[in-house]
């Protein structure tokens, strides 16, 4: 009878705690987080996660949340694979009330996702990555793509070399080379470089690096060795970048006329070529180091990652894309009530919403390590993309220009006519953003 | 046309007109060969001696690798890793021998193949459990500088790392070559391979003999891994580099200590000159994804026990 009374007690004492758990749970801000710490993009992955899920923390343990609602992070880990992150989506989705907004760090993952997504009315932030073309909200309306894109990113590189060569019409006649991941991501900028090439005169040779490892790339320097372009351009992830930048100081390239786009330029994408990485440059929104007020919040806390990588240009990018998250949260609280957790539609309102200041950024310690955005219906990838150019000093990256503007004027047509066959493909009737 | 002329005719025209990149081709895809090499040693130990095809072989690369760079890391001086190392892969061997190899005693090859898929699970999430994810660079010293050689007809661009390595194979091959013809060891092994149940009527310890020659692929596989780290970084991906060996072995056969030596060259040769003279003009470009893949298709047709491996002849 005793034993009876003893179960009885603990099944309703389990039920109970379910039953607060459960209620806990839709209390807090859920945020699935897809993150590769494992397999060959590993090197990249964790940093950015770590970023992601420590600014997530910080905003718990040093703001109590936003006004009173705590961020529930739960991680789930797909190796970059397409498929496993789609599973990690499908599985998290519904979790603690509902998805926030997912960020999956994979353009492939991105892409498969944008349907169930949509269906799912959860929003996704692919920051600087993913469909360029859903910048244009009337089609995709729950996807963003700001600070920038990588056509906008494209655009921006080559007026930065055609600042280094004296304008514009200095591009006529110059060869360059792209060397680029054979992936969905490594193809993303090539019809924005072609119309470049048209438009300016100049030529470029495409190296596709195979997805597999990366790390194939004799035949990619040979070619460059032969051809000598003015210019490389790099749209590298994972440990093909490693690779590429070793390979360029072994062949005695001209480091400073090396250019990475911002996920070919972190620390772990020049350390492994030691000296000979000196000069190698990259886009970047985001800042590096830990020069930042955010980062004195840190100290001490506990609960953080390792903090190897604090710091770092993913570690940073990481943390300003949960940052991004956290203000769209705030903001959407605003409209639909302080200290109440928001659904993922109300949290597509705000980053359709979002308008970022400097005096904003100022607020949340984070000048200069994220842009100042401004989000609308039409323009999710924010109205006015640039990059900034970093160049490796063999200890740190020094930022040596000033915002470089995409060329919107290329860039918007194309994003308008993609987006607009994406919708007649997919029988969707554009939203009236006016 | 065109098409015609840039797969005909161009290619040669360009070999002629621009001797030196030919020979830079040429030596950049030996010397690529001579790393694939490294790992289908690893391969051919284990399947000369026992029968398996270890596909847990390229993860012993990682495995080993990995190990060495870690304790590296934690301040063991290189010999010392090394040999700690060695020691890792030998208590490898051993396990795996007894919980693995024994149980499964006499069941069909299928069965021992499907083992080693497991066991390349295991190892590689026990790798990443252990030491990361992190691209850990190899720094023992192995020259990494670019020689420019003035040829008569060109400036030729070599690697001292990938001169290095030919060293390092040349010196593994020789090296095995004499163990398994001079030492008592070496000749157990060479009687296991060609019939079990007649080296163990003489008296020969199977067991014994698997553990021996796991232990010989672990060490192997710690040459190639720190080869292949000084050149990439010790990173994951070296298990993926690693299943290039697999048309290495088709070419070269796989009981060939020398054949694996060939077909790493044929391989790594064939891959570079097809992706520099075909591979780019025609079809832009990542050929050498799947070109080896293709040629051991090809050579399966004609040859499929490899340049150097034995025919199996079953008399009814």
């Amino acid at each position: 009878m005793l034993t009876k009374k003893l179960v009885m007690a603990g099944v309703a004492a389990a039920i109970a705690a379910g039953a607060i758990g459960v209620a806990q749970a839709e209390e807090g801000q859920f945020i699935p987080a897809l993150t590769y710490r494992t397999g060959p993009f590993a090197p990249g992955g964790i940093p950015t996660a770590n970023g992601y899920v420590d600014y997530f923390h910080l905003i718990n343990e040093r703001d109590g949340g936003v006004n009173g609602v705590k961020f529930i992070v739960e991680e789930c880990e797909y190796g970059y694979k397409t498929d496993r992150g789609v599973e990690c989506y499908d599985r998290l989705k519904d979790k603690h009330g509902g998805a926030t907004a997912v960020s999956p760090y994979s353009t492939g993952t991105t892409y498969a996702l944008i349907d169930k997504a949509t269906a799912d009315k959860i929003p996704i932030l692919s920051m600087g990555y993913g469909r360029t073309s859903a910048a244009d909200g009337r089609v995709f309306p729950y996807v963003f793509n700001f600070p920038a894109t990588y056509w906008s990113q494209a655009t921006a590189v080559i007026q930065y070399i055609a600042n280094e060569m004296g304008g514009l019409e200095a591009l006529k006649g110059q060869r360059f080379a792209f060397i680029f991941l054979d992936h969905p991501y490594g193809k993303e900028p090539i019809p924005t470089f072609d119309i470049l090439a048209e438009k300016f005169g100049f030529t470029y040779d495409k190296y596709p690096v195979p997805f597999a490892t990366g790390t194939e790339q004799k035949s990619v320097w040979l070619q460059i060795r032969r051809t000598k372009p003015a210019y490389i351009i790099m749209w590298g992830w994972g440990v093909m970048n490693a690779t590429a930048v070793k390979e360029a100081a072994n062949i005695k390239f001209d480091m400073s006329k090396f250019i990475g786009n911002w996920w070919s330029a972190s620390e772990q994408d020049v350390l492994p070529a030691g000296d000979g990485a000196i000069g190698y440059k990259g886009a970047t929104f985001n800042g590096a180091g830990t020069d930042y007020k955010v980062f004195e919040d840190m100290e001490g806390m506990s609960g953080l990652s390792d903090d190897g990588d604090r710091g770092t240009v993913l570690y940073n990018r990481g943390m300003v894309n949960a940052a991004y998250i956290v203000e769209a949260v705030r903001l959407a609280q605003e409209k639909y009530g302080k200290g109440k957790r928001v659904t993922g539609e109300q949290v597509r309102w705000a980053f359709e919403n979002l308008d970022l200041t400097a005096e904003d950024i100022e607020g949340l310690g984070l000048t200069g390590l994220m842009p100042p955005t401004k989000v609308t219906c039409l323009n999710h990838e924010g109205t006015n993309p640039a990059i900034l150019i970093q160049q490796w000093n063999g200890k740190g990256w020094d930022i040596i220009t000033d915002w470089i503007p995409a060329m919107s004027d290329v860039v918007r047509p194309l994003i308008e006519q993609d987006a607009a066959q994406y919708a007649k493909d997919n029988n969707i009737t554009p939203r009236d953003c006016s | 046309m065109e098409t015609l002329y840039l797969i005909f005719i161009d290619p040669f025209v360009q070999m002629v007109v621009e001797p030196a990149f030919l020979v830079e081709v040429l030596i950049g895809g030996l010397t690529s060969g001579v790393m694939y090499s490294l790992v289908a040693l690893g391969f051919v130990l284990i399947f000369k001696a026992s029968g398996i095809f270890n596909f847990a072989q390229g993860i012993f690369v990682l495995f080993a690798a990995l190990n060495f760079v870690g304790l590296m890391d934690l301040g063991v001086h290189p010999i010392l890793a090394f040999v700690i190392t060695i020691g890792i892969m030998t208590a490898l061997a051993f396990v795996v021998d007894r919980l693995v190899l024994r149980p499964l005693v006499n069941q069909d090859p299928i069965i021992l193949f499907m083992a080693t898929i497991g066991i390349a699970f295991f190892l590689e999430g026990f790798g990443e459990t252990l030491w990361g994810g992190d691209v850990r660079p190899v720094r023992v010293g192995i020259p990494d500088e670019a020689l420019f050689w003035e040829a008569g007809f060109g400036e030729i661009l070599v690697q001292s790392a990938d001169l290095f390595a030919g060293v390092i194979a040349a010196f593994l091959v020789t090296t095995l070559a004499l163990f398994f013809h001079f030492t008592p060891v070496g000749r157990a092994l060479r009687a296991v391979a060609d019939d079990h149940q007649a080296a163990l009527s003489v008296g020969i310890p199977l067991n014994n003999i698997w553990v021996i020659v796991w232990a010989v692929a672990g060490f192997v596989a710690l040459a190639a891994g720190i080869m292949w780290g000084a050149k990439l970084g010790v990173q994951f991906a070296l298990s993926t580099i690693a299943l290039k060996a697999l048309p290495v072995l088709i070419l070269g056969g796989f009981t060939s200590i020398p054949g694996a030596i060939i077909g790493g060259l044929i391989v790594g040769a064939g891959e570079k000159v097809f992706e520099n003279y075909w591979g780019v003009p025609l079809l832009e470009g990542a050929t050498e994804d799947w070109f080896a893949y293709i040629v051991a298709m090809i050579f399966l047709f004609f040859r499929p026990q490899g340049l150097f491996g034995e025919k199996i002849i079953e008399r009814v």
